[in-house]
């Protein structure tokens, strides 16, 4: 029997048809990437295909590497398989694979938002015949509300906080939330600090999406100017000896985890704000329906129980493991952000 | 209720005590005067009875929510409360309730007695028209646990600087039996009584913890031991031929330990002990876990009263004949207390729950150390050394009072199966079980699971374990996984005992994991045998019956 169009190897996921591997978690030769968060595009890789706008994200990360930028909607062929990126929403740059061969056509989300946050080129419903899936949120739990609302609370909360005269720290991964959050802050209430993690980053977007201004704070900042204003910081800042420079403060983290109460309590912040870069319960599962797919395939998240229910609801899914990071990237979002912070 | 809810959220918005005080306070202001003596009720565990059971909560949220009971599960086990996850399950509203606190306690507490039908129709109109923090509340006042982070005492704080009512006063007035249903909140908090302030105790004067050598404490003789005795500090207090018993959380227990209602008549009025409540299964002194039994408990049955009473070790004194003592010295006090002891109790000992702590003197160090060695075998967890021209003083000093307890047993063992936490745990695997090494019947060596621990790590080595489970997962059993043994913790315990009940054979007391040794191999990990090597000899018959 032939072999599927894609295949999860020890590598990543393989086109052996074209050999091109997507989103790859060991050094290979060609590697598709999705978009640039780290557990996406890994180094080590001797040519990397990507969309454009992820172009200045991976270089960012991974210093000068071989790389080519596409399109949306532009299809490029590898021996008789077409390739194309199309939007997912989830950050800048970040995009839906589709693989076709011979009529079949197999899209990769990589992860993946429907709503559209205002910053990111917004979704598009790519019609498949199989769909490589992501569930990080994929559990009835998890259910968002429309950003607005979550901004009109994040911005209530700062003139809050401001009026007290204390000064907001909001947490946020680095590359996306970070940028997201800028995006929609309420300028008229007060200046955005940032850390350097976040500074950098920001730096790397701001020719491609329009961002408001920002101050780094460095050794010369002042104390008495951060007060009653927002310093955006990764997750690693917290309890660091560098945020003692902001007293005094309240802390608030952004991040779909938030929606559970533990969630917050273990990591001793004020305020959780339920955001989150990845599709909630409903919205997987509409994508999902749309998309015309009868084959599913569950990548990374609650990939058991959510597989689970999408074969009583009669889909063909099952779930196959990856090194996508998945139940941990938000979670334990500490970790891989310290190295980005050095 | 919207009040109500929106007090909750700002309680769970904020980790600063200070805050939680003052939304608690604001309330106390604002709030109508049967919301407030509801709020009071709930906060220090007097909820109406549940009026619905939670299987019958779990599979009516499935069905509202139309998804299928094993998927409501599996959420519940990750989100790790049911308030919670009905909340965050059952489709959203944004509507909200006008309905007051009392009034939607009372409703449930009316709707005990009703139908299942009823029942089911009741929370499916609330679940469909609470907004999210109302419906977490509702549900929270269904299921009964009510633990937010806010203590009977922070109420208690909150409630003072509203009223502006001394805490102790107003901890004494909201003990006992009173019916949030009936009471006025003029009654029970503001009417100002004589007798309230009865029962107010002394702050407790508490030891910090040895750390390097005992002999620098200096001359021997200056100082006094006792041993420290494992049940809960407590202060009784007789005044007008009443009795008060507070615990060290000052928290009132009086009705808890109905015993020392013995006390009156013997102990003249004017006195206030400072002690250790103790468990006698038996006639002898027993373990916490006896004791375990009866703080639980609110209504104690007689039987439970005859199986496992409670007496008093009394270490101190700290009024005598209507005077604070508490300048005089530690010798001084202690020859009070002890001529009152002799006096009047020893002939009565049989009638009156009360003992005396022995207060040992020493020639050196090495004795003292000496002394210490025997404290497992003397049910205690370690000794006390008080300076005997110390006066009693208030909270933790460092200087007169030192504890210095034993050391814990440990081992070494292997993580094999992991569950997640709850609260601040949720959704992170911390709950953990190790094994120890033995031989089966073919001479075979394989892991035996003998304790559970839950504590001891940071919350960085926590995060690092679980993702390590979450990869390596070898089975799941319900909320349980099994995972590849690979990974050695060093387990701290206090006791050990044989068990019937227990697959090992053997019962740890308060195993903890005291460190991660990444250093170990699986097969360095000890043996079942190296456990049961620790148990004490004269314990070696099994306790279980």
């Amino acid at each position: 029997m032939k072999n599927p169009l894609l295949q999860f190897t020890s590598k990543g996921i393989y086109c052996e048809e074209a050999n091109v591997y997507l989103d790859p978690w060991k050094p290979v030769e060609n590697a598709i990437i999705s978009h640039g968060h780290a557990d996406h595009s890994r180094w080590g890789n001797k040519k990397y295909i990507t969309h454009h706008k992820n172009i200045p994200i991976v270089q960012h990360r991974l210093g000068e590497v071989s790389i080519s930028g596409r399109n949306w909607g532009e299809t490029f062929t590898v021996n008789n398989v077409k390739f194309s990126f199309h939007p997912a929403g989830h950050i800048v740059g970040s995009s839906q694979i589709r693989v076709e061969h011979k009529g079949e056509v197999w899209v990769f989300t990589g992860d993946y938002k429907t709503e559209d946050d205002g910053l990111t080129t917004p979704f598009e419903l790519v019609k498949c015949d199989t769909f490589i899936t992501e569930c990080t949120f994929g559990l009835p739990a998890f259910r968002w509300r429309p950003q607005q609302e979550v901004f009109n609370d994040i911005n209530q909360w700062w003139a809050q906080n401001r009026s007290e005269g204390k000064t907001s720290v909001l947490f946020g991964y680095s590359l996306g939330k970070a940028q997201r959050l800028l995006k929609h802050l309420d300028t008229s209430v007060g200046k955005i600090y940032t850390h350097g993690a976040v500074e950098n980053m920001t730096e790397v977007l701001r020719p491609i999406v329009d961002l408001p201004p920002t101050h780094l704070i460095t050794k010369e900042t002042k104390k008495s100017e951060l007060l009653g204003n927002m310093v955006i910081a990764p997750p690693s800042a917290h309890g660091s000896t560098w945020i003692r420079k902001m007293v005094p403060y309240v802390t608030g983290t952004a991040s779909g985890w938030m929606a559970f109460r533990g969630a917050r309590r273990r990591r001793a912040i004020d305020k959780g704000f339920v955001l989150s870069d990845h599709c909630d319960w409903q919205a997987l599962l509409n994508t999902i329906q749309a998309t015309g797919a009868e084959k599913i395939i569950c990548t990374h998240g609650y990939t058991d129980i959510f597989s689970k229910y999408l074969m009583e609801l009669g889909y063909d899914a099952r779930t196959e493991a990856t090194q996508y990071e998945g139940e941990l990237s938000e979670e334990n979002a500490n970790e891989p952000e310290k190295s980005e912070a050095e | 209720m919207k009040q109500f809810a929106q007090l909750i959220k700002t309680l769970d918005g904020t980790n600063k005590t200070n805050i939680k005080v003052q939304a608690l306070a604001q309330y106390f202001e604002e709030a109508n005067e049967p919301d407030k003596v509801w709020t009071i009720a709930i906060l220090s565990h007097r909820r109406p009875p549940r009026p619905v059971n939670t299987t019958l909560l779990r599979t009516w949220a499935a069905e509202l929510s139309k998804i299928p009971t094993w998927l409501f599960e599996e959420s519940y086990h990750i989100v790790g409360d049911l308030a919670e996850t009905i909340a965050l399950v059952v489709p959203s509203s944004e509507k909200g309730s006008d309905k007051s606190l009392t009034r939607f306690l009372q409703e449930m507490i009316d709707l005990r007695s009703k139908t299942e039908d009823e029942k089911k129709k009741y929370l499916f109109q609330h679940w469909s028209e609470l907004d999210y923090y109302e419906r977490f509340v509702f549900n929270k006042l269904i299921t009964g646990s009510f633990r937010i982070g806010v203590s009977q005492k922070l109420m208690t704080r909150a409630l003072s600087k509203a009223t502006g009512i001394e805490e102790d006063i107003l901890a004494y007035k909201l003990m006992g039996n009173w019916d949030p249903n009936s009471i006025s909140f003029h009654d029970l908090v503001l009417e100002e009584k004589e007798s309230d302030y009865l029962s107010k105790p002394y702050p407790f004067f508490l030891a910090y913890a040895v750390e390097g050598d005992v002999s620098d404490f200096g001359d021997v003789s200056e100082w006094s031991a006792e041993h420290k005795w494992d049940g809960i500090r407590s202060q009784v207090i007789l005044r007008n031929n009443e009795i008060f018993v507070w615990s060290r959380g000052e928290e009132l227990v009086t009705d808890k330990y109905p015993e020392f209602e013995a006390f009156i008549g013997f102990i003249p009025n004017g006195t206030v002990l400072d002690g250790e409540l103790l468990p006698y299964p038996k006639g002898e002194i027993g373990t916490f876990k006896d004791l375990q039994t009866r703080i639980g408990r609110k209504n104690i049955s007689k039987s439970l009263l005859e199986k496992i009473p409670v007496k008093l070790k009394v270490y101190d004194i700290l009024e005598w004949k209507g005077h604070d003592i508490r300048n005089k010295t530690y010798l001084e006090r202690r020859h009070i207390l002890e001529d009152f002891y002799s006096n009047i109790i020893k002939s009565n000992k049989e009638t009156i729950p009360l003992l005396l702590s022995e207060r040992m003197q020493f020639n050196s160090w090495k004795e003292v150390a000496k002394e210490r060695e025997l404290s497992r075998e003397k049910h205690s967890e370690g000794l006390m050394f008080k300076r005997n021209d110390s006066t009693y003083q208030v909270g933790r000093k460092k200087g007169d009072w030192w504890k210095w307890k034993v050391d814990p047993l440990t081992i070494d063992a292997v993580l094999t199966y992991a569950m997640r936490g709850h609260g601040r745990r949720s959704n992170l695997f911390t709950d953990y079980t190790f094994a120890l090494w033995d031989e089966n019947e073919e001479g075979e060596k394989e892991l035996v699971t003998f304790a559970k621990a839950y504590s001891g790590l940071t919350d960085k080595e926590f995060r690092q374990v679980d993702a390590w489970i979450k990869k390596n997962t070898l089975d799941r059993f319900g909320p349980v996984r099994s995972v590849t043994p690979e990974h050695v913790f060093e387990i701290a315990f206090e006791g050990i005992a044989p068990s019937k009940r227990h697959k090992s054979g053997v019962a740890t007391r308060f195993p903890r994991i005291l460190r991660w040794r990444k250093d170990k191999k699986i097969e360095e990990a000890n043996s079942l045998n190296d456990l049961k090597a620790l148990i004490p000899i004269k314990a070696k018959e099994p306790l279980d019956k």
